[in-house]
């Protein structure tokens, strides 16, 4: 019996731990600045990318997924000051400017680098509990995507930082005039959001195959979480990630993995009929 | 009715422009004459795009409402028309399947838009769930290469793309080559104008009321939901329809003409043209085919990051459009060597201009 439990358990994690480590970075973005950031599937793959590249090269596999997603915070720290920078009165072009850029990296990839990269297989290891096998490393993926929320409690309740971002959010006006530098802010902030792809991108690259385009295996999950999520991380992307993981769960084992997919949508459809504002609205409303 | 043609919402007045219209239809018109046919067959192809961009120019441009969606409807009434023309048989019902496909496309878009519209998402929210579904589309399609992925006689065929359905005929007459220009040549033109004064009309304006303030519309008696409804529905329709002749064209669809990087394209041509006027998304959509496609031939990829870098430009140098730009600055031009002609006249078009 407890075999099942932890099966079902399992199955939850690996959904959830997809979830969360693929929106986090787009929601922090978005609910710092109100952007949506549409290259956040090219600095997924810039994270795998440089991981591969890494450990191809002789890094452990630990080491080279934290430069990875360092590298694509930094990238992205760049990528804000060029472009991004420009567009916060202007949402809508934000988004249309950082899809040219997905755009012009991803065909660029394909231009240079060509679809071959030799990949670097799953870590071995797994553990069997009654007559089930299980992945090792599936459950340390469930184990970052739960570090990576309590990290971003940290850095944004229990910092110095996370106390000016906050005010940055709810008031950047203000924030400026009580002397925080709302520019340097949203640069940060920005950088986490990508450094967070890149994250995802290196955890996700030994369990997948390296293809420029990879990006977009994971645009759609992080898109209509941080739908249903609204603009707060903590209290709107972990509580829409359990809840879409439970309905994508439950599909995935009766009817595999695209009816999966298009149920997580047909739900997200039905509730932003239902609330337009995300579940951080409704939480947050509670929480006054 | 003919007044409409003209009016507050849209570029281009007077005898002028009308003349203008002329010559260019007159020269689209007599274009099979001396070309040869694989160039009118190329033609034909980029005009099919052309009422994608128009859709998505009502859309985004008039109605407010980014939709990155035109792919999705695209492929619905693409599929559909493969499906319907092989399940139905050849001959004459290819335009029954045409004109269903076209309308299933509609219907799809107007479930999504009820439950966005009503649900109240809007700006960034509303490209990203129409950008969604339309992936999960292309994914969807994408793993159905298997024989069970059947629709009556039609294969669905995954990646490889859907084939072997008739393209349109009337009798024992295909629709291709020289006959398909003019069909769209016509189909184009019946467009352009039908939006044109449909947009000149109190609908119209309602829309674009609707896009400058929906809080002020509403106050003003109007149920923008309703406007907004129908202003997706006909634009996702019109991507329908090119999705629908595509598939007549080529005798073919694949998945990823629904999927990235295809989703991209019509937000390159409207964006880099000029979404707030149909003349301007019309002339630069076909500009922008005309030299993808002269780069596609010696590289796919290039041509997509020359796309990109267009789109970055746009929004970083001239939001509103590089045609529309270049057109003001041409009708400015137009008009200050007018001034010392008539100086009345100019005056009054100086306020027109000012009102468009």
């Amino acid at each position: 019996m407890s075999a099942e439990v932890f099966s079902v358990f399992y199955q939850f994690a690996d959904v959830f731990a997809f979830l969360i480590l693929s929106a986090a970075g787009l929601a922090i973005v978005f609910g710092m600045m109100g952007v949506i950031n549409m290259a956040h599937g090219e600095f997924i793959m810039c994270g795998a990318y440089v991981t591969v590249g890494l450990v191809n090269l002789g890094v452990p596999l630990a080491i080279a997924q934290i430069l990875a997603a360092v590298t694509a915070g930094l990238i992205g720290v760049l990528v804000e000051f060029l472009v991004v920078r420009r567009f916060y009165k202007r949402p809508l072009d934000s988004l249309l400017a950082t899809w040219g850029l997905s755009l012009i990296v991803t065909q660029s990839m394909l231009l240079i680098v060509g679809s071959a990269v030799r990949g670097i297989g799953t870590p071995e290891g797994s553990f069997a509990i009654g007559g089930y096998t299980f992945s090792t490393y599936r459950l340390v993926l469930f184990g970052c995507a739960v570090a990576v929320l309590v990290g971003l409690y940290i850095i944004f309740m229990r910092t110095r930082f996370g106390v000016i971002a906050r005010a940055t959010m709810q008031n950047a006006a203000m924030a400026k005039a009580l002397g925080a530098r709302t520019g340097r802010i949203y640069a940060i902030s920005f950088g986490i959001g990508t450094g967070l792809a890149g994250l995802c991108g290196a955890l996700y690259a030994p369990t997948m195959t390296l293809i420029p385009t990879m990006g977009a295996t994971f645009v759609v999950e992080s898109f209509v979480t941080v739908v249903i999520g609204g603009a707060n991380v903590l209290l709107g992307t972990a509580p829409a990630a359990v809840l879409l993981a439970m309905i994508r769960m439950t599909l995935n084992a009766s009817y595999g993995q695209i009816i999966g997919q298009i149920g997580m949508l047909v739900a997200v459809i039905l509730i932003i009929r239902v609330l337009p504002e995300g579940l951080s609205s409704v939480l947050v409303r509670r929480g006054r | 009715m003919f007044k409409l043609l003209e009016g507050p919402q849209t570029l281009g007045r007077g005898r002028m422009f009308w003349t203008c219209f002329l010559v260019v239809l007159g020269g689209a018109l007599a274009y099979p004459l001396f070309a040869d046919s694989y160039d009118v067959g190329n033609f034909a192809y980029f005009l099919i795009w052309i009422f994608m961009a128009l859709g998505l120019c009502l859309m985004w441009g008039y109605g407010g409402m980014l939709s990155f969606g035109q792919t999705l409807f695209f492929g619905i009434a693409g599929y559909g028309y493969g499906v319907l023309a092989i399940n139905m048989g050849g001959g004459t019902a290819t335009i029954a399947a045409l004109v269903l496909s076209v309308a299933l496309a509609m219907i799809a878009a107007g479930i999504l838009g009820y439950f966005m519209i009503w649900g109240g998402i809007n700006g960034i929210f509303f490209g990203i769930v129409t950008l969604s579904a339309t992936l999960v589309l292309a994914f969807f399609l994408g793993q159905t290469a298997g024989p069970e992925w059947h629709i009556g006689p039609a294969r669905l065929n995954g990646f490889n793309g859907m084939k072997g359905m008739d393209p349109l005929t009337v009798g024992d007459f295909y629709i291709e080559g020289s006959a398909l220009y003019y069909v769209l040549v016509a189909l184009i033109v019946i467009v352009y104008l039908a939006l044109r004064m449909l947009l000149n009309s109190g609908v119209g304006n309602v829309i674009v009321a609707t896009r400058e303030n929906p809080q002020r519309a509403e106050m003003l008696g109007y149920d923008v939901r309703k406007y907004q409804l129908l202003t997706f529905v006909i634009g996702s329709g019109l991507a329908g329809l090119s999705g629908a002749l595509y598939t007549s064209w080529g005798q073919f669809i694949t998945p990823s003409s629904i999927g990235l990087p295809a989703a991209a394209m019509p937000i390159v041509w409207v964006a880099f043209s000029g979404r707030s006027d149909l003349t301007a998304t019309l002339v630069g959509s076909f500009l922008l085919l005309f030299g993808f496609q002269t780069i596609t031939v010696y590289s796919q990829q290039a041509a997509l990051v020359l796309m990109g870098a267009l789109l970055l430009a746009t929004v970083m140098l001239a939001p509103q459009g590089f045609v529309l730009g270049i057109g003001k600055l041409v009708a400015d031009w137009w008009r200050d060597r007018r001034r010392g002609d008539d100086a009345v006249v100019t005056e009054a078009g100086r306020l027109q201009s000012e009102e468009a």
